[in-house]
């Protein structure tokens, strides 16, 4: 585990209580999601990791390094990318840049910065300033910034959040990119096709508890309801009576039935329905199942949390 | 001790001072030879000498102490605050160094900044008027640490301020009336027998009148108790930054 975080808690003055006890394991090169809504404490747990909130009681280690008492190999290791764009807004971007590589206490390498850049496509605007950039671009500088000492983890808050539908699919390529270079990624999200497009494994965080953490697949096959639609070649005022036992619902106008299943289960029932619908003389047209999304399976979680 | 990241603060706090070096340069010569041209020659022409000096030379040393203490607070305390406004200060919340360290870099580039202006006022002034500086190391003695414990006063300022009024409020407030009222246009001893004793509550007294000493030779208060007091001034800002640092007050929640 290159981040290991046991029982976390963290109660701000005023007695909020942001994180109930987190315990997480981040394995090596991997590409983690935490999901959840705003103010689940997603932020609150990554800044706990990196050094800008203390926790309460609890510890986080990064690389065996404890995040408290032995910050500074801890925090060499990290690189963080914040929510907001904060960024000086007068200075240069290739300065913005190179400085964050000092702060961290790495020797000027002006070819690395170069690298990052190019990287990012940010290479053609290393002379502009900052306040010059458009939101995209700032947010690349950012990224830039946290890469600039080469960490081992990334850690992306938020990093599509009012972002375009083209230059997040760019942010995706780069996460996948450094993900190959070896670059552990933790992402927080509440966009789930985010998490379902790029994460290994997914973890949804809701009122400042972790409710799972799962392999993304294998989440989306436990938690994964499937639906057959069987679309009629006439269309029906009324489910037959005969196949009341399915809770079948009626689509597009009477020309389809939705049967709602579960993969895992011991059957699906699909057979016997099939054959209890040519039985009520119903003529079948075509047949199609479609997968839960991950935002079926998250609504589901954050419901039960609640109920 | 992460000397690159000190640096790294150091010299970006630097880099704004350079890129508005005219203003930096400017406005501490105009004020100056303001200053000059309205208490040397308009009113200074009717005061012959205090205490064996020209009143122009006199004025010299208080000059330099108003616009160090003014610019050490204001540009250590917008130093560090600006971070925080625009939200950059995670960065250095993140960043593999200690408190220790950042404080280092925010009131170095600080210090350097006001010692800088603190030298043009007075080559500026000898232009004027003949300044003998009788005692030169203690008069650098007293600069440097002027310089370091307003802008360590200012860091303190910066962390504290909430927006930007409160950043202007001390320094307005507190410090330009102090300093005004500390001698830096007069000699204690010119006041009434009442104010000279309530004056001796000013701070500001004992550092200006040490200041002038290192120049002329004379002082309001003696010398041991100016030292005295720039080095409990000094302390007191260390320990109060200190407890920010255990305590994260303002910086770390």
């Amino acid at each position: 585990m290159i981040v290991d975080i046991k029982d976390v808690r963290k109660t701000y003055k005023g007695g909020f209580e942001a994180l109930k006890g987190v315990t997480l394991g981040i394995k090596e090169g991997e590409i983690l999601a935490l999901l959840g809504p705003n103010g689940a404490g997603k932020t609150t747990l990554i800044s706990t990791i990196c050094g800008i909130t203390n926790p309460s009681s609890g510890s986080v280690t990064v690389g065996g390094h404890d995040v408290v008492k032995d910050y500074r190999p801890a925090r060499s290791m990290i690189g963080l990318v914040p929510q907001e764009i904060n960024l000086e807004p007068f200075n240069k971007v290739i300065d913005v840049v190179t400085y964050s590589r000092g702060l961290f206490g790495k020797k000027a390498n002006p070819a690395k910065i170069e690298e990052i850049l190019k990287q990012l496509s940010l290479w053609d605007k290393k002379d502009a300033r900052v306040m010059m950039l458009s939101g995209g671009m700032k947010r690349r500088v950012l990224i830039a910034k946290a890469l600039s000492h080469e960490p081992r983890v990334l850690f992306l808050d938020e990093p599509t959040a009012g972002v375009d539908v083209e230059l997040r699919k760019d942010m995706w390529d780069v996460v996948a990119k450094l993900k190959e270079q070896g670059v552990t990624i933790i992402l927080t999200t509440h966009y789930i096709e985010e998490a379902e497009a790029i994460a290994d494994r997914v973890g949804v965080i809701n009122g400042g508890e972790l409710l799972l953490v799962e392999e993304k697949a294998a989440l989306m096959q436990r938690l994964g309801q499937k639906t057959l639609q069987v679309d009629l070649q006439a269309p029906v005022e009324s489910v037959p009576e005969s196949l009341a036992g399915y809770e079948l619902e009626l689509a597009e106008d009477g020309h389809a039935l939705r049967y709602h299943y579960d993969t895992t289960g011991e059957s699906t029932g699909i057979t016997r329905l099939l054959g209890d619908i040519s039985a009520a003389g119903l003529q079948l047209k075509d047949l199609q199942t479609e997968q839960s999304s991950l935002e079926d399976i998250f609504v589901g979680l954050v419901k039960e949390d609640a109920a | 001790m992460n000397y690159t990241a000190v640096w790294a603060i150091y010299s970006s706090e630097m880099v704004r001072f350079f890129r508005t070096i005219a203003q930096s340069f400017i406005s501490p010569v105009i004020s100056t030879s303001l200053y000059f041209v309205v208490f040397g020659a308009a009113i200074g022409s009717r005061i012959d000498q205090v205490e064996g000096v020209s009143y122009g030379a006199f004025i010299v040393p208080g000059l330099i102490m108003l616009s160090v203490m003014t610019q050490a607070l204001s540009n250590a305390s917008f130093g560090i605050y600006f971070p925080k406004f625009i939200g950059t200060v995670y960065e250095l919340l993140s960043a593999p160094i200690s408190f220790f360290e950042i404080v280092l870099g925010f009131v170095g580039a600080a210090a350097t900044k006001a010692l800088f202006i603190g030298v043009v006022i007075l080559v500026t002034a000898s232009l004027f008027v003949d300044v003998p500086i009788t005692h030169p190391w203690a008069m650098v003695l007293f600069l440097v640490l002027t310089c370091v414990s307003f802008s360590l006063f200012g860091f303190i300022i910066g962390v504290w301020a909430g927006n930007f009024e409160q950043l202007q409020l001390i320094p307005l407030l507190v410090v330009t009336p102090l300093v005004f009222l500390g001698g830096s246009f007069y000699s204690i001893s010119m006041l009434p027998a009442i104010w000279q004793k309530i004056t001796l509550f000013n701070p500001v007294v004992y550092l200006i009148s040490g200041f002038r000493w290192s120049f002329f030779g004379t002082a309001d208060v003696p010398v041991g108790l100016s030292l005295l007091a720039i080095f409990g001034f000094t302390s007191l800002c260390m320990v109060i930054i200190w407890w920010i640092f255990k305590t994260g007050w303002r910086i770390r929640a």
